[in-house]
């Protein structure tokens, strides 16, 4: 379980985030969704560990990551695994290189078990057999996955993905969102998804935080988005004409 | 100034927070081959030509009958060690390197490769730039010792096939009152050229913000401030160490 308390960041004096909080429970998906701009990233980028916050506590079970000593704070880096946006692959490296890339820096585990790992991960996500294509070799969607077996590969407790199906085509969308969804049951990890996608807010959000402008303005889970009573958010859902009609 | 404090701060982190030792060893030698072995055509090329320019030159401009034909040789060797070698092939690599450097850690950064080595817990300066570092004070001097080597061929190679002096001139030329702490000098400069290049531009694509456009800025400012760098510190060493 991940609790953020009042999360506030401003850069250059513009305010980004105005306190934030919210609970993300373990075992469940939970997403953040909002407008271009709103601070989404930053939020993320908050939570772990890349911007420090001005002002809040991020709290990874009980463990409170900025108040944290160094060792404290490396032992709950190596819980969570992150697929950011372009999936970040390091691209001078092989498929199955990047997936290897933790095990090799930060465990101590003997060749064959870092490459059986990481093969099985790479099947995990079903790309088995791409193990020696480069980066630039594959497709965006590809790439994800991979991105998603190199966050899984240290078996996190936690796990972060920045808008995961943003530029795929919707059959690859949905396929990514049901692996993370398999992933997340089947580990009962702690997940928490950045996006604006609201097919996967219907399909996979347990979970749900509305961002508007540096502040929450509405939390509750996938059922009732469409019953809320918030302006801002039903002008953010119902943008889409068929989501509009449906609700109606 | 800001800037320069930035710098150093930023070579601080280089030392903070290391990795193990057997990664670094292995992100060495692949700098080495990157920095180092990938530069010896460009070397090679530019220091014979050189060589043989000046030797061809040199020639030109000695015309007088009292001064024995040998000096040509002598000028092109002293010149060769104490300026060409060190300080034209680091400008030469200031701007291979330093382009090659700035452009990967800009891009590295822009696609979030830096973020995702920081998430993992890992030093992402001091995995990304002390190897590149190391790799470059280790193999400067190298390539300024090969270049040195290849410029004094050069000459003879332009100076004997054109005529204007013999083989035993030349030979008795290069051997002629030579300084041996010339060639420690000669080592020192890339030794320090090296790092201001890969520190430089280590730290230009390291902070690059924004997009393609932004790392290409990065690179060209690598190029620029690694040369600007690189003739401040010649002089100083040369009023340090002569
Ligand atoms: N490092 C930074 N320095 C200054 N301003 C920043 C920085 N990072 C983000 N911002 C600003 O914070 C605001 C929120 O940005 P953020 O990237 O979080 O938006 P977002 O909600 O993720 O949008 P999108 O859906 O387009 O990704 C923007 O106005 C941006 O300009
Ligand atoms: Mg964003």
């Amino acid at each position: 379980m991940i609790e953020i308390k009042d999360i506030a960041k401003a850069f250059n004096g513009k305010e980004v985030l105005k306190g934030i909080s919210g609970t993300f429970k373990q075992g469940e998906i939970n997403i953040v969704i909002g407008g271009s701009g709103t601070g989404k990233s930053v939020l993320l980028k908050c939570i772990i560990g890349l911007i420090k916050p001005d002002a809040g506590r991020v709290l990874y079970d009980g463990r409170d990551f900025y108040h944290s000593d160094a060792e404290m704070k490396q032992a709950i880096r190596r819980e969570m695994g992150v697929l950011f946006q372009g999936g970040a692959l390091f691209d001078s490296q092989t498929v199955l290189q990047n997936v290897r890339f933790p095990l090799d820096m930060l465990t101590n585990m003997s060749e064959a078990e870092k490459h059986e790992r990481a093969e099985f991960c790479l099947e995990r996500v079903g790309l088995a057999g791409t193990n020696d294509r480069m980066p630039s070799e594959i497709s965006g969607g590809m790439k994800k996955r991979v991105g998603i077996a190199r966050a899984i590969v240290m078996n996190p407790k936690y796990l972060f993905c920045d808008e995961p199906n943003s530029g795929l085509d919707p059959l690859t969308a949905v396929k990514i969102d049901e692996l993370i969804k398999e992933i997340t049951d089947e580990y009962e990890i702690t997940t928490l998804i950045i996006t604006h996608d609201m097919n996967s807010v219907m399909e996979i959000g347990q979970n749900v935080l509305f961002l508007h402008q540096g502040l929450k303005l509405w939390e509750g889970d996938n059922t009732s988005i469409a019953h809320s009573e918030v302006p801002e958010m039903n002008e953010f859902i119902f943008a889409n004409k068929l989501l509009r009609d449906a609700a109606q | 100034m800001s800037v320069i404090g930035k710098y150093f701060i930023f070579l601080g982190t280089l030392f903070r927070r290391r990795e193990k030792l057997r990664v670094y060893w292995k992100r060495f030698m692949e700098e080495c081959v990157g920095i180092g072995v990938n530069s010896i055509f460009i070397v090679a090329i530019v220091s014979t030509f050189i060589g043989a320019v000046s030797c061809i030159q040199t020639a030109y401009n000695l015309v007088s009958p009292l001064i024995p034909v040998s000096t040509v040789a002598l000028i092109v060797r002293d010149m060769t060690i104490l300026e060409l070698a060190p300080t034209i092939t680091c400008i030469v690599l200031a701007g291979k390197v330093g382009s090659n450097i700035a452009g990967e850690l800009g891009t590295m950064r822009i696609s979030e490769q830096v973020d995702a080595l920081e998430v993992m817990g890992i030093n992402s300066s001091s995995y990304l730039v002390l190897p590149k570092v190391l790799a470059a004070m280790f193999t400067f001097p190298l390539l300024v010792i090969l270049s040195a080597f290849l410029g004094i061929l050069g000459g003879y190679l332009a100076g004997t096939l054109t005529g204007v002096i013999s083989p035993r001139d030349y030979i008795y030329g290069i051997r002629d009152s030579f300084v041996p702490y010339n060639i420690f000098f000669m080592c020192l400069k890339p030794f320090v050229f090296g790092f201001l290049i890969a520190t430089i531009s280590s730290y230009q694509g390291y902070f690059t913000k924004g997009g393609a456009l932004e790392v290409g800025q990065s690179s060209t400012q690598a190029v620029t401030n690694s040369c600007i760098a690189i003739l401040v510190a010649d002089y100083a060493l040369a009023q340090l160490f002569l």
